[in-house]
C-alpha cells in the first residue's frame, strides 16, 4: 500500500466511489423535453420565460441567489422582455443595501434596474445554516453546470416520489428520482397552484417545472437567441464564401496538370 | 532558389530592401516552390497559423476584462459573458479555438506520421513541431484553470501533484510551482502570466517552424524529393494560397458550428460550478485532447512510473526520426507500415476513449494493453518494420510517377490521394 501515494489513491478512489454509488441506485436518464430553445434557430418561448420568473421570485428566490443577474437583464431583447415599467417595478420591490453615504452610513433605498439580483442570504455560509447544512446553488449558470442541462433540472423538479420500500431517508433527506444519488436535500419545491399565474395558465407542477426550468436556462444562456440567430448567418455565409474560393481554386489549378 | 535575384522596382523599395531584406523575404513566400501534388492533409499548416492568431487575438480582448483573482475570477467570466459588447461570442471563440487547435494539431502530426514529413532532412522542422506540441499542452491547460471552476481548480491539483513524484526535491517543486501549499490565488495569478506568455513563444517557434521548411521545401503524398522545380513544383502564391483558404473555410464552417451551437459540448458542465477546495467532482477528467496521456498516466500502478511514462510517451516523439529505420517516407509505398500506423491511430483514439472512463476493471485491462502498444509501437515495430518491409517501387518524380518506375498504374492515382 506504501507505494500508492496520494494522488494515486485518491484518482482510484474518485473513480471507485463514484462508479459505485453510481451502480448501488437507480439512476435514471432525465426526461427529454422537447424545448423550444433547441435547435439551430430555437428561441425562448416569451410567455413561459415571464411565467418562469414568476415561478423563480415565488418560489425559488427564497433560498437560491441569482448572482449574476441584473433586473435590466429581465427587459433585454432574447429574454423574457418585460416592459421598462415593469423592469423598474420587479427592482423597486427589494431593498437594496448602498453606501457609504456622505456621513459613512450604509443606507436602503428602492433597488433600481441596474442592481444586481438581491440574494436571499448574506453569504454563503449563511444559506447553509439556514438549509440544515446543504447549500441552495446560485442559479446563473446551474442549468449549464448540471450534466443533461434544462431536462435534467425539469426531471428533478417533478422527480419527487416516496422513497422505495427499505430505503431509509434522514431528517431533511427526500428521495428524488432523477437527482444524482436520488436523495436531495430539498423538499419538493412546487405544488399544485403554488403561484397564482397573471396570464390565467394553470398552475400544475408540470406547467410550473416548464416555465422556471425555460426562465432558468434563459438565466444560464441570455445570449441564446442572438447566438442561434448570428450562427445561422455565419454559416450561410461561410458556406457561400466557401462556394466562390472553391470555384476561384478550381480556376487557378486549371493553369497546371495537376489536380486539386 | 531564385529569392536572390529579386529586384525592387521603386528606388524607395530598392533603398529599404538594401538596408532590411523584408521585399525579398515577401517575394520568397509568395513564389516559394511547393510541390503541386499535395493534398489536402497538408493545408493543415495554414489552418493551425489561423487558430494560433485567433487565439491570441480573441485571447488579448478576452485578457481585457478578466480578473485573475480567485474571488474574482468566476465572476469576471460571466461579465465577459453577460456585460461585455459580443463577450460570450469571444470567449466561445476561444474556448472551443483550443479545441480546434488540437484537432488541427493532431491531423497535422498524424499527416507527418503517415508521409514520413518527420524524417531526413526535416528532422529540425519536427522536433520544432513537438515543443510547439508540448508548449501549447501547457498554454491549454493554464487557460482551462483560468475561469476557476470546480475542473479548473481540480485539474490544476491534480496536474501539479504529478511533479511531486520527483524524487527528494518533489514536494517542493510543486510548492513552488503552486507559490502556496495549495492549488490558490497565487497559483492563478502565474498561470495566467503564463498562459498570456506561452502563445508568443509558439508564434516564435511557428516562425523557426517555417523557417526550418523553408530549407528543404515540403515533403509530399509521394514522399519523394522535387527532381525538376519547374515541373514538379507550383509557386505558393496562388496556388497553395486559395487552397488553404478553401481549406481553412471549410474548418470554420465546422468551428462556427461548435461555436454557435454547441459551445459547451467539449467542456465539462462541472467547470460552472465555482471553484471550491472542498468539495471534489465525482470525475476529474482533462479536456479532451490530453486524455490518451490521461490513460497511460493512470495505467502504471506507480505514480512516479506514470508520470515518467506519460511524459515519455510524448518526448519518445522527440527521437521517433531516429527510430524509424526505413529509407522511404511515405507510407504510400509501405504497405506493412501503412498496417501498423492504423494499428498505432486506433491505439491513441483508444487510450483516448479510456482517458475519459474510471480506471477500473476491463478499462484498466485495456490501458495498459493500449499503453504498452504506443512504445512497442516506437521501440520495436518502427525499427524493426523498416528493416524488414519490402517497399512498393518509388516513382522517379512527382510529374511522372508511372513511367520510370515499371509501378502498378493505381500508384500514378494514389499519389494524387484527396480526402
Amino acid at each position: 500500500m506504501s507505494k500508492f501515494n496520494f494522488i494515486k489513491i485518491f484518482i482510484l478512489a474518485l473513480f471507485l466511489s463514484s462508479t459505485n454509488l453510481v451502480k448501488a441506485v437507480e439512476q435514471n436518464d432525465p426526461i427529454k423535453v422537447n424545448w423550444s430553445f433547441k435547435g439551430l434557430t430555437g428561441k425562448f418561448d416569451r410567455a413561459s420565460l415571464q411565467r418562469g420568473f414568476q415561478v423563480y421570485k415565488e418560489v425559488c428566490s427564497s433560498c437560491h441567489s441569482m448572482q449574476y443577474l441584473s433586473y435590466r437583464n429581465l427587459g433585454e431583447l432574447g429574454g423574457p422582455e418585460f416592459s421598462e415599467e415593469e423592469v423598474k417595478a420587479i427592482a423597486a420591490s427589494v431593498e437594496i443595501e448602498d453606501g457609504p453615504d456622505s456621513q459613512g452610513e450604509m443606507f436602503f433605498r428602492p433597488g433600481r434596474p441596474s442592481d444586481k439580483f438581491k440574494s436571499p442570504y448574506p453569504n454563503i455560509n449563511a444559506s447553509i445554516a439556514a438549509n440544515g447544512g446543504a447549500y441552495p446553488p446560485d442559479m446563473s449558470v446551474l442549468v449549464k453546470a448540471r450534466p443533461g442541462g434544462s431536462n435534467y433540472i425539469y426531471s428533478v423538479l417533478v422527480g419527487y416520489e416516496d422513497p422505495p420500500s427499505g430505503m431509509v431517508l434522514d431528517d431533511g433527506v427526500y428521495y428524488n428520482k432523477y437527482m444524482i444519488g436520488n436523495k436531495i436535500k430539498m423538499s419538493a419545491p412546487l405544488t399544485e397552484g403554488i403561484v397564482e399565474y397573471t396570464d390565467g395558465t394553470q398552475p400544475s407542477v408540470d406547467q410550473m417545472a416548464k416555465d422556471v426550468t425555460t426562465f432558468l436556462s434563459w438565466a444560464a444562456e441570455p445570449e441564446l437567441e442572438e447566438r442561434h440567430r448570428t450562427g445561422v448567418k455565419v454559416i450561410i455565409y461561410l458556406i457561400l464564401l466557401t462556394i466562390l474560393v472553391y470555384l476561384s481554386m478550381k480556376k487557378i489549378w486549371s493553369r497546371v496538370d495537376s489536380e486539386v | 532558389m531564385s529569392d536572390h535575384e529579386y529586384k525592387p522596382k521603386s528606388k524607395a523599395g530598392k533603398w529599404f530592401n538594401d538596408r532590411l531584406p523584408l521585399l525579398t523575404l515577401g517575394a520568397h513566400l509568395t513564389d516559394y516552390p511547393t510541390p503541386k501534388n499535395l493534398n489536402y492533409w497538408w493545408t493543415f499548416g495554414g489552418i493551425l497559423t489561423f487558430c494560433l492568431l485567433t487565439q491570441i487575438i480573441t485571447g488579448v480582448v478576452l485578457a481585457m476584462h478578466y480578473v485573475a483573482h480567485a474571488d474574482l475570477a468566476f465572476a469576471s467570466v460571466e461579465h465577459i459573458m453577460r456585460d461585455v459588447n459580443y463577450g460570450w461570442l469571444i470567449r466561445y471563440i476561444h474556448s472551443n479555438g483550443a479545441s480546434m487547435f488540437f484537432l488541427a494539431v493532431y491531423i497535422h502530426i498524424f499527416r507527418s506520421l503517415f508521409y514520413g514529413s518527420y524524417k531526413s532532412p526535416r528532422e529540425v522542422i519536427w522536433i520544432i513541431g513537438l515543443l510547439i506540441y508540448l508548449l501549447m499542452m501547457a498554454a491549454a491547460f493554464m487557460g482551462y484553470v483560468l475561469p476557476w471552476g470546480q475542473m479548473s481548480f481540480w485539474g490544476a491539483t491534480v496536474i501539479t501533484n504529478l511533479f511531486s513524484a520527483i524524487p527528494l526535491v518533489g514536494e517542493s517543486i510543486t510548492t513552488w510551482l503552486w507559490g502556496a501549499y495549495s492549488v490558490d490565488n497565487p497559483t492563478l495569478n502565474r498561470f495566467f502570466s503564463l498562459h498570456y506568455l506561452i502563445p508568443f513563444l509558439i508564434l516564435g517557434l511557428v516562425v523557426l517552424h517555417i523557417w526550418a521548411l523553408h530549407v528543404p521545401g515540403n515533403n509530399n503524398p509521394v514522399g519523394i524529393d522535387i527532381k525538376k522545380p519547374s515541373k514538379d513544383t507550383v509557386p505558393f502564391h496562388p496556388y497553395i494560397t486559395i487552397k488553404d483558404a478553401f481549406a481553412l473555410l471549410m474548418f470554420m464552417i465546422v468551428f462556427a458550428g461548435f461555436v454557435f451551437f454547441t459551445p459547451n459540448v467539449l467542456g465539462h458542465s462541472d467547470n460552472y460550478i465555482p471553484a471550491n477546495p472542498l468539495v471534489t467532482p465525482a470525475h476529474i477528467v482533462p479536456e479532451w485532447y490530453l486524455l490518451p496521456f490521461y490513460a497511460i498516466l493512470r495505467s502504471v500502478p506507480d505514480k512516479l512510473g506514470g508520470v515518467i511514462l506519460m511524459f515519455g510517451a510524448i518526448f519518445i516523439l522527440f527521437v521517433l526520426p531516429w527510430l524509424d529505420t526505413s529509407k522511404v517516407r511515405s507510407a504510400v509505398f509501405r504497405p506493412l507500415y501503412r498496417q501498423f500506423y492504423w494499428i498505432f491511430v486506433i491505439d491513441v483514439l483508444m487510450l483516448g476513449y479510456i482517458g475519459a472512463m474510471p480506471a477500473e476493471g476491463i478499462y484498466l485491462v485495456l490501458a495498459r494493453v493500449g499503453t504498452i502498444y504506443y512504445f512497442l509501437h516506437f521501440i520495436v515495430v518502427l525499427p524493426v518494420v523498416g528493416l524488414l518491409e519490402k517497399t512498393e517501387p518509388i516513382p522517379m518524380s512527382i510529374s511522372d510517377p508511372v513511367l520510370s518506375s515499371g509501378a502498378e498504374p493505381s500508384l500514378a492515382k494514389k499519389d494524387n490521394v484527396k480526402i
